[in-house]
């Protein structure tokens, strides 16, 4: 007979889904024994112990005695060791998640009721649609536009609240070419389970093939320089350094000093809050002069701004991961090799 | 025959004590004031189940067929809103905790009656914004108002509905406020803390997280309605909030709110296995102290649910292990309730049934809880339909399934009749089965990937949907039937007499149903909870 219409494991598609699926594997075992111990015990006393006669009153038991503290300790001791395995398990496996590698392939990807907009660096642009190729790290950058999404790959065992205001980061590494259910899985309104899209996991080549067929007018870098002119940010941020605000060549990756003495890392959320609220953090030796960019750049534009600003930054070690993640002080991050132009 | 039986029933009881509305009304009988409980309850749980059974319906073909996407998502945040604030949080405390906690120390009332009157009162004005925004449209926001969709982005009623939890929130307030100092002072002579049944502890313990835990989801619901009323920012990131600080200060609430709901629960299991077993509980202490520590260590995980919300790393791993920790005293209570079934003189009646049914949902709900306190395997769990199930193992497989064990357990204490024996444990048994079958598809269907929400969802995930529309119709027959043979009981059914089970608490000492000050005489207290003794009980059940 055949059972596939009754599947009980869903494809598994990235580097991380064995490893979820070995320990999803240590839950079932431990909640299997335990499920059926207690099942068996009851129902074995419930026979055994019936009641006989309706007078019946059984002996009490000395709970009190040795062997009813050592049952208690027994019983709690046991359970929380296997708790603590699945913790330590749980949060390797967490931990992974939240380290993209150096090498991982930069992606955007910005949610909006109820829809999925990706950008990738060379410029290529997708709605509902992710195309990756097979066997290379890659790293989302998520950012909303209005409620809280979340970016969800069952076949990666990945997701990622794609929260409004801030970006979050999801990395994994493809392993099976083929077609995979994107969800979004936070609740965001009427249509949340219309937001939905397919990522298309290919051989390299044809993902080669794929980003170079499309009608592209530059890099994100590109479009961010254009934008950079166009919105006037060139008028103060002059690249000879005797401009009213900071010159942007060069800073990506490294700390600015703050006015009041503190440290600024330079990364994709402090450019963004610099756009969006630019009286956060003032740089030492310059006026709080900047307006805010609020409402007047879109998130596609701001992350073509942070693409630019990347662009300019130091050629060498490289620039650092596109942002810190949160509850870690950015000085922790390793730098990461720049992507290779197209 | 007949006109005996009413003569030597009727002079003492509680329910004879007056007749009318306003006898009713204005009643400050802690015993009335829960059969109002009751009966508010009772009509929230058949609402919120409509609404979950509207649910079932629609998602029994993939495509949204039944219902406008709108409407779909109405009806299940009214679904867990109706369950969650109006039925499943007063369930147990305001019905069989207000009707029983009192005999149980040994007392005449709670220590604050007119307090406990108003609850009642708070609750209804609560349940009725609930039942405005119910006929004037709805909301869309689900239970849990994330923000910022529900503060900028909803066209619904969220401030109506937000106003009538907020004012619920009161009533469980002051339903905790009584219950402690009852509990504290008005205890009979000789009625130690550890002589208290634990029915009591448990309620105990639920008080307490209802008297710390409530101020903050009302202060919360504050914020949403501030925000969205007047755009003061405070978590709409638009206006300079933090959409994030909601989902802390929400489960700071509202997952010890799960403990609210399941700890009575545990209470009222506690005290069934130990009659229908004939034996006392099984480390009484440790089942006394673990609904304590469950309501402490119960307020420090609320971080488990914002482990994918972009919250720190190492702020997810502390609250992993506090979530670890939480989960070993319910464990704990499991093999207790085992082993005092050991050598016991057990009797499968109908209250048994059902707690022996608890025991193994709510097993199977906690065992699922550690899969998602689990960090690495959360990640693929968390917002789908494993969560859905865990919960609802929890709060229905544990909680209803407890309340529904007490309900039978106590009354005939209550009314002083007894319900039809088959019946009753034809529907124990069907609700069993029937639950079984709603939600354990629902675990797989999680681990499939399927998300929670989804109005319409790949085809691929049918089959187990179907399984649990199916499902859900034996359960919802399951609930209806108790329903009918109570109502039937309350006249028909057989008299009950003051200790139908052989039970050893302070309540079953006094008639069936009780008189209205409880006790002719303070009782005083020489020994030990749960001593069984032979004495001369005809079993009904």
């Amino acid at each position: 007979m055949d059972w596939n219409f009754l599947p009980i494991f869903p494809h598994s598609a990235s580097n991380f889904a064995p490893q979820v699926d070995s320990l999803y594997a240590y839950l079932v075992l431990v909640s299997a024994f335990f499920s059926i111990l207690i099942a068996i015990l009851i129902v074995t006393f419930a026979i055994k112990f019936r009641r006989k006669s309706e007078t019946e009153i059984p002996a009490p038991v000395d709970e009190h005695s040795t062997g009813g503290m050592i049952l208690e300790i027994t019983w709690s001791v046991i359970p929380l060791l296997l708790s603590l395995v699945m913790f330590g398990w749980g949060a390797i496996i967490f931990f992974d998640e939240s380290k993209p590698p150096s090498d991982a392939m930069e992606i955007w990807v910005t949610g909006k009721q109820w829809m999925w907009k990706v950008q990738h660096l060379e410029g290529t642009r997708e709605i509902n649609e992710l195309h990756v190729p097979v066997n290379r790290n890659i790293r989302l950058t998520l950012t909303s536009e209005d409620v809280i999404h979340d970016f969800y790959v069952p076949a990666f065992r990945t997701k990622t609240d794609v929260v409004p205001g801030r970006y979050t980061t999801e990395w994994f590494r493809p392993t099976k070419v083929g077609q995979y259910h994107l969800f979004c899985a936070e609740y965001c309104g009427t249509k949340h389970s219309g937001m939905v899209g397919t990522i298309y996991v290919m051989d390299p080549a044809e993902y080669d093939a794929w980003l170079t067929s499309g009608t592209n007018v530059g890099s994100m870098a590109q479009k961010g320089e254009a934008l950079f002119q166009q919105l006037g940010c060139a008028t103060c941020h002059t690249s000879d350094g005797k401009g009213r605000c900071p010159n942007l060549a060069g800073v990506w990756g490294t700390k600015v000093e703050l006015r009041g003495g503190s440290a600024a890392l330079v990364d994709a959320s402090y450019v963004r809050e610099s756009i969006v609220n630019p009286l956060a953090k003032i740089v030492n030796g310059y006026d709080p002069i900047m307006p805010t960019f609020q409402g007047l750049v879109t998130e596609d534009q701001i992350q073509q701004l942070i693409e630019y600003v990347r662009s300019i930054g130091p050629k060498q070690p490289g620039p650092p991961p596109a942002i810190a993640k949160p509850g870690e002080t950015p000085a922790k991050l390793t730098p990461v090799l720049g992507q290779p132009q197209k | 025959m007949l006109t005996a039986t009413k003569a030597i029933e009727q002079p003492k009881s509680y329910l004879t004590d007056g007749y009318g509305l306003k006898s009713w009304l204005l009643t400050s009988d802690h015993k009335r004031i829960a059969i109002l409980y009751l009966i508010s309850i009772t009509f929230f749980f058949f609402i919120g189940g409509l609404f979950a059974a509207m649910i079932r319906l629609e998602l029994a073909t993939p495509a949204g067929d039944l219902l406008e996407s709108d409407v779909y998502n109405k009806m299940f945040t009214m679904h867990g809103i109706v369950m969650v604030f109006f039925f499943l949080i007063p369930s147990i405390p305001a019905t069989l905790g207000n009707f029983l906690i009192p005999p149980m120390v040994g007392a005449k009332d709670l220590a604050f009656p007119k307090i406990n009157l108003l609850s009642w009162y708070i609750y209804v004005l609560g349940g009725i914004f609930t039942l405005y925004v119910l006929l004037t449209g709805g909301v869309d926001t689900g239970w849990t108002f994330y923000t910022p969709f529900s503060t900028s982005y909803s066209n619904t009623y969220v401030m109506a509905a937000a106003v009538g939890v907020f004012i619920s929130g009161f009533s469980s307030i002051l339903t905790g406020l009584n219950f402690i100092v009852t509990i504290h002072r008005m205890r009979a002579p000789g009625l130690t803390w550890f002589r208290l049944p634990l029915f009591v502890w448990a309620n105990y313990a639920t008080s307490m997280i209802q008297i710390l835990g409530t101020p903050v989801i009302a202060v919360t619901i504050l914020l949403v309605a501030l925000e969205r009323g007047l755009h003061i920012g405070v978590f709409d990131p638009a206006l300079g909030g933090d959409p994030v600080l909601f989902q802390h200060l929400f489960w700071f609430y509202s997952h010890p709110a799960v403990y609210i709901m399941i700890l009575p629960s545990m209470g009222v299991v506690s005290e069934i296995i130990s009659t229908f077993s004939r034996k006392k509980p099984f480390g009484y202490t440790f089942i006394a102290f673990s609904s304590v520590a469950i309501a402490v260590f119960g307020f420090l995980v609320w971080g488990h649910h914002l482990f994918v919300s972009s919250q720190s790393v190492y702020a997810g791993m502390v609250f992993s292990i506090l979530s670890y920790i939480v989960a070993i005293p319910s464990a704990i209570k499991v093999f207790n309730w085992t082993a005092t079934m050991y050598k016991g003189s057990i009797s499968l009646s109908t209250p048994m049934l059902y707690s022996i049914g608890f025991i193994g949902l709510f097993t199977i709900g906690g065992l699922t809880g550690l899969f998602l306190a689990s960090l690495g395997m959360n990640v693929h769990l968390t917002d789908t339909y494993f969560v859905i199930a865990h919960f609802h193992y929890v709060m229905v497989g544990g909680a209803i399934m407890g309340y529904l064990s007490g309900l039978h357990f106590w009354w005939p204490k209550i009314t002083g009749r007894m319900y039809p024996v088959v019946w009753s444990k034809v529907a124990a048994v069907l609700i069993f089965l029937g639950f079984n079958l709603t939600f354990f598809p629902q675990f797989i269907l999680g681990f499939l990937g399927m998300p929670r929400r989804y109005h319409v969802y790949p085809p691929e995930f049918q089959v187990y949907n179907v399984l649990s529309s199916a499902g859900a119709t034996i359960l919802g027959l399951g609930y209806i039937i108790p329903f009918v043979y109570f109502m039937w009981s309350l006249k028909k059914g057989k008299l009950a007499g003051p200790n139908p089970w052989g039970a050893t608490g302070l309540e079953w000492q006094i008639p069936s149903p009780p008189p209205t000050e409880n006790f002719e005489v303070t009782p005083v207290i020489t020994g030990e909870a749960y001593e069984y003794h032979a004495q001369e009980v005809v079993e009904v059940g």
